[in-house]
Parts: C-alpha cells; structure tokens; sequence
C-alpha cells in the first residue's frame, strides 16, 4: 500500500513537471490555426516551421552561438578551474568566490552591464557582443562543474604524473585531462542549453543585424502564439532530450 | 659501507611560512642500502622525501646526485621515483597503463613496455590483472601496483612515503617481507620513510631517527635500538626504563653509578668525571627480576614490588614500583623447565642487570 502510494505521489510531481510540455506538443499537431479546441492531426506547422527562411536562419544563428560560445568557455572554465587547483597565489579564495557571485547575479544586470562595456569599448553589437557575452555567463558555470570534479581528486596524482617523468603538458593532457573528462562535458552541455535558450542577456548584447531564436520567438509571440511556434518548440525540446541522454550515457561509462 | 654515497644532502634546509620544516640536515645516503627515515609526525621527514623527489624546492644546501647538485631539476628529470601514502594510482586507468605510463612518457618500443611490464607485475606478484582498473583490486593489491609502477622505471633511488600505513597489521607485516625481497631483488637504493619504529627496525640497513628537521642519530638497527646517542632516540625507539645516578668512582674503561644510594658498576664509554649526574637506560628485556623468596641480592640491586603481570604468550611483562618511587616496565622470558608463570601481584622483587646492558647518558 505504501509502495503504491509512494509511486503515485511520484507519478503526480512528474505529471506536473512534464504536463506542460505534453500538451505543447499535442497542439504543435493540432489542424486548428487559432484555437485551443482539437480539429485534426496534421504536420502541417511544421513544414511551415521548416520553410520559415527568418526562423530558420535565427535557429541556425543560435546553434552557431549556442556551440561557440560554450566550447570557448569550456576551454577556458577547465583551464580556470585546473588554475585555481594546482596553483597557490594571493586572493585564490576571493577570487573563487567571486565566479559564484558571477553566476548568482541577475541577468538582467549582466545584460546592461556588458551593453555598457560593448559602448564604452565602441564596439556595436552584433554577432561578436553576442558571442563574447554568452561566453562571459557560461564561463563560472563550466569553472563551477570542472571545479567540483577536480576537488575530489587526490593531490598526490599531479606529483606521481610528474614523478613519473610527465611534463606539465603530458600530466595535464594523459591524467588531468581523461579524469576531468566527465566534468567538461557536464559543464559544455550546461552552457549550450543556457546559451541556447538565453533571451535576456541576448536582448541587450546583439542587434537587429544577428538574430537569434529565443528573441525571435519572443517577438513573434507579442504578436499571439501561432502554432508553428508550437512546433518549434516541440523541436527544441526533442534536441535537449537528445543531448541530455547522450550526456547522461558518456558521464554514466566515464564515471565506471 | 665503503661505497660512494648515491645522494648526498649538504645543509639542507627547508621553511614552511615561518616554520623550518628541514633544518641544515646533512646526509649520506649509499648505492643499494634500504635507508629509513624515523621519526614523528612533522619532524621533516617526508619534507625530505620530498626534496629528493623534487616535489619541493631548497631554501639552502643542495641535493647531490653521482655528483652532481639536483638544483633546480624538476621530478620528471630526476631519476628517482617515489611510492605515495595515498597510493594515487591514476583512477580511469587499466593497472598495465598506469604502471606503462613511466615508459610511455619515455617514449619507449610498445614491445619493449609490454615486457617491462610484465616483469614488474610479476615482481609485485599481480600478473594477470593487467585490464583491471584500480577500484577493482584491494589495498593491498593497489599497494603493489604503486611499487610496480615506481619500479618499472628502474630509478636509481627509490622513494617510500609511509606506504604501509594504510594497510591493516597483518597485510602490513607481508608487506614488509616483500619490500624487502623486493629491494634484495632489485638493487635498488630504497630511501623508506615511516613514523612505525618496529617496521623500521625490521626492515631498515641504516636509520635516521629524525626530531624538528634534524637526524637525531643515524645507524644500524642494532645501534639505534642498544646504543641510543640521546634521550629522544631512546625514548621514541622502544620502550626504556630510565634511571638518574651519579658518577662516585672512576675505573679504566668502567666507572661505579650511584643510584638510590647503590652503587652499580657501568661501562664508561663516553669518558664521564666523578660527581657527574647521568641517566642510566635499560630496555625492559635486560633488566631481570628475582624474587626476594628464591634468592637475596648478593650484587647491587633494586628492590621493589610488582604492580602488575601482563602474560604475552612468549614472554611476560612486569610492571614494577621500586621502593624508591618509580615506576619501571621489564620484559621476563620463561624458563625452559619451568613454563607457569611464578610471578604474582604484590610479590617482593628485586631488580638487577648484567654489566655493560645499560646505556649512560
């Protein structure tokens, strides 16, 4: 009986979380155009979604940030995160607990605070403020995973390595490197989805030159849901299932 | 040992913020000799280790290796290797590629690395684990792929940081013997670094009892454990009984010790002058008790009674308060013909010891 309940209670969180989104994808194949009443299946709005040339290209233009932006703070956060590990120097606390308070603060603050910065530098934005900027709040939270891995190492493996007769480089590429492993990707797929699905940082950092997907839908929606949106989003939401598991599959082998 | 020292510490010093962790340390350390550092927890040692290895930088003195100062050659130059505490066998290896990974950083034949490996797991006794990974295997099998995994390289100097500390006794006790088979074996100058006195006596060719980032004494087990050169390396090496006396008479080569008001007759190997205050050493196993009922003292001797019979199976510990006020701890082996054990709480004993047993300090 208790079993039962416990399951139920379980199926019921689930049913909550995930309803949403079920009914998001029923009505992305819902003939009607406008209202929320069932008419028909059809697959329709999606060849509409895959003819759009504006919405289409916004996709590609994010996937570009989205895969850029966190490959370049996956290099960078493990290197951070490597720094603060083997190195001992001044403000090493402080400087940690700052990448928290990067990561804490409101987007909205990051935004007007990088727009400030693109001016003052007299940059305009466009693709490359986008860029920098996805790079700039995707950065502590790779710093934060890798970190969270590399703490649970035994500090003695650096000086074996070295012992051994590795160099700086071989060490970190043949032990630091295989043993991060499952902590960069964590880290790389934790930016792409930010990066892939940001909207307010994106709203002050780019211009109507580059445009990317959540601003897109955003200012479609202003003007009434259309189902192609639907659609869309039933899209984006089979692409993070897909990545999550094929995460979750690489972490699960490099972690036996 | 005539042969030439393999590395030699000149002055060595080492500080931690204001804390000198290696104090102008000198020592010699000879080509295949099983070298113990002794000593406890944050006398330097492993700061030593350390040094040799590499791992940290002098702040004065040098590290000579056949000849020529280590100075600033870093651990992947120097041909040393160093057996963790910790072990730190590399996680996401195979037990092959973390003992390969010296070779490989080499750049040596494939060919050439599978035999070498080979030989060095069949050395530890592991053959056949080569495809496991380190998770899979025991302490003590991680033990013994951390030992292949320094040795395959062949290092001149072979570098132990406690590595059986964190074995249970009994792995720890065959452990010991195959370190030691281990070193017969290979040839290898063994620099062995523990805070456990019996693991270095068993094991050792010399020690190096250490105290605050100096040696206190270095020497052969036996010199160590019988003749101590100061209190520290008496007191931390085995249990001691000490007594305070007095120097009355002088003789050639012997000398007459008062101690509570008896007068004891010593060796007088460090030249001591009437009147002198001394500390008589003995080691619980050569002071012998006997008792008042089975024979009067005819020479010098101590009286007292037994406070406590602690039976150990092979031999039988006394705990003793002298009537002058000590408390002493003596070590009786049981005679052949007569196995029960005839000492009992409370008995009336004396306590002597056979000339020339005792250290003077």
């Amino acid at each position: 009986m208790k079993r039962i309940f416990q399951s139920a209670y379980l199926f019921f969180i689930y049913l909550f979380l995930y309803i949403p989104i079920l009914i998001l994808v029923v009505y992305s194949f819902n003939t009607s155009r406008f209202s929320t009443n069932w008419q028909g299946f059809t697959l329709n709005w999606y060849r509409v979604l895959f003819t759009d040339g504006p919405l289409m290209e916004a996709f590609a233009n994010s996937l570009i940030i989205a895969l850029s932006s966190s490959t370049i703070a996956t290099v960078l956060g493990t290197l951070g995160a490597f720094a603060f590990y083997r190195y001992r120097f001044l403000g090493r606390q402080i400087m940690y607990s700052f990448v928290y308070i990067l990561m804490m603060s409101p987007d909205i603050v990051m935004g007007i605070s990088l727009l400030l910065f693109f001016i003052t530098l007299g940059l305009s934005v466009g693709a490359v403020t986008l860029l920098l900027a996805h790079v700039t709040f995707c950065l502590p939270f790779v710093m934060v995973t890798v970190y969270a891995r590399i703490s649970g190492f035994d500090r003695n493996i650096i000086d074996v390595a070295k012992d051994l007769g590795a160099s700086e480089l071989q060490m970190f590429r043949h032990v630091m490197l295989p043993m991060l492993m499952p902590g960069i990707i964590a880290g790389w797929l934790l930016s792409f989805t930010l990066s892939l699905d940001d909207v307010i940082v994106s709203f002050f950092t780019t211009g109507p030159s580059f445009e990317i997907l959540p601003l897109k839908i955003y200012s479609m929606v202003r003007l009434g849901i259309k189902p192609e949106i639907n659609a869309l989003s039933a899209v984006m939401f089979l692409v993070s299932l897909f990545t999550v598991t094929i995460a979750h599959f690489i972490i699960a082998k490099e972690n036996r | 040992m005539e042969k030439a020292p393999i590395v030699r510490l000149r002055g060595v010093t080492k500080r931690f913020d204001d804390v000198v962790a290696v104090d102008s340390l000198n020592l010699d350390i000879f080509q295949g000799e099983f070298l113990t550092l002794l000593g406890p927890s944050g006398c330097g040692k492993t700061t030593v280790l350390r040094l040799i290895a590499g791992f940290e930088s002098l702040d004065q003195g040098e590290i000579i290796m056949n000849g020529t100062s280590l100075g600033g050659t870093p651990p992947n130059k120097r041909n040393v290797n160093t057996v963790f505490q910790s072990y730190a066998l590399f996680p996401h290896m195979t037990i092959f590629d973390n003992i390969a990974f010296g070779l490989r950083m080499k750049q040596l034949d494939r060919s050439l690395i599978r035999k070498e490996v080979g030989e060095a797991l069949s050395i530890v006794k592991l053959s056949g684990m080569e495809e496991r990974k380190p998770h899979q295997l025991s302490g003590g099998q991680q033990q013994r792929v951390a030992m292949a995994r320094a040795i395959v390289n062949k290092p001149q100097v072979l570098l132990l940081d406690e590595p059986l500390s964190a074995l249970d006794y009994r792995l720890r006790q065959e452990m010991e013997l195959e370190l030691k088979r281990i070193h017969r074996k290979l040839n290898i100058t063994f620099v062995f670094v523990t805070h456990d006195q019996e693991e270095a006596i068993s094991m050792s060719d010399r020690i190096a009892v250490m105290n605050q980032g100096r040696i206190e004494q270095i020497g052969t087990p036996t010199q160590i454990y019988e003749e101590p050169e100061n209190m520290f390396v008496a007191r931390f090496v085995g249990e001691i009984n000490i007594f305070e006396g007095r120097i009355t008479e002088i003789f050639n080569g012997s000398a007459t010790v008062d101690i509570h008001g008896r007068p004891f007759r010593v060796h007088n190997r460090k030249n001591f002058s009437c009147g002198q205050h001394v500390k008589v050493l003995l080691r619980p196993e050569d002071i012998l008790v006997t008792r008042d009922e089975d024979a009067k003292p005819a020479s010098p001797s101590l009286g007292g009674a037994i406070d406590e019979v602690i039976y150990k199976g092979k031999t039988v510990d006394l705990i003793i308060s002298l009537d002058a006020g000590e408390t002493i701890f003596a070590t009786q082996f049981f005679n052949e013909d007569q196995e029960d054990v005839v000492f009992r709480q409370g008995q009336r004993i004396h306590v002597e010891w056979p000339y020339g047993w005792e250290v003077v300090l």
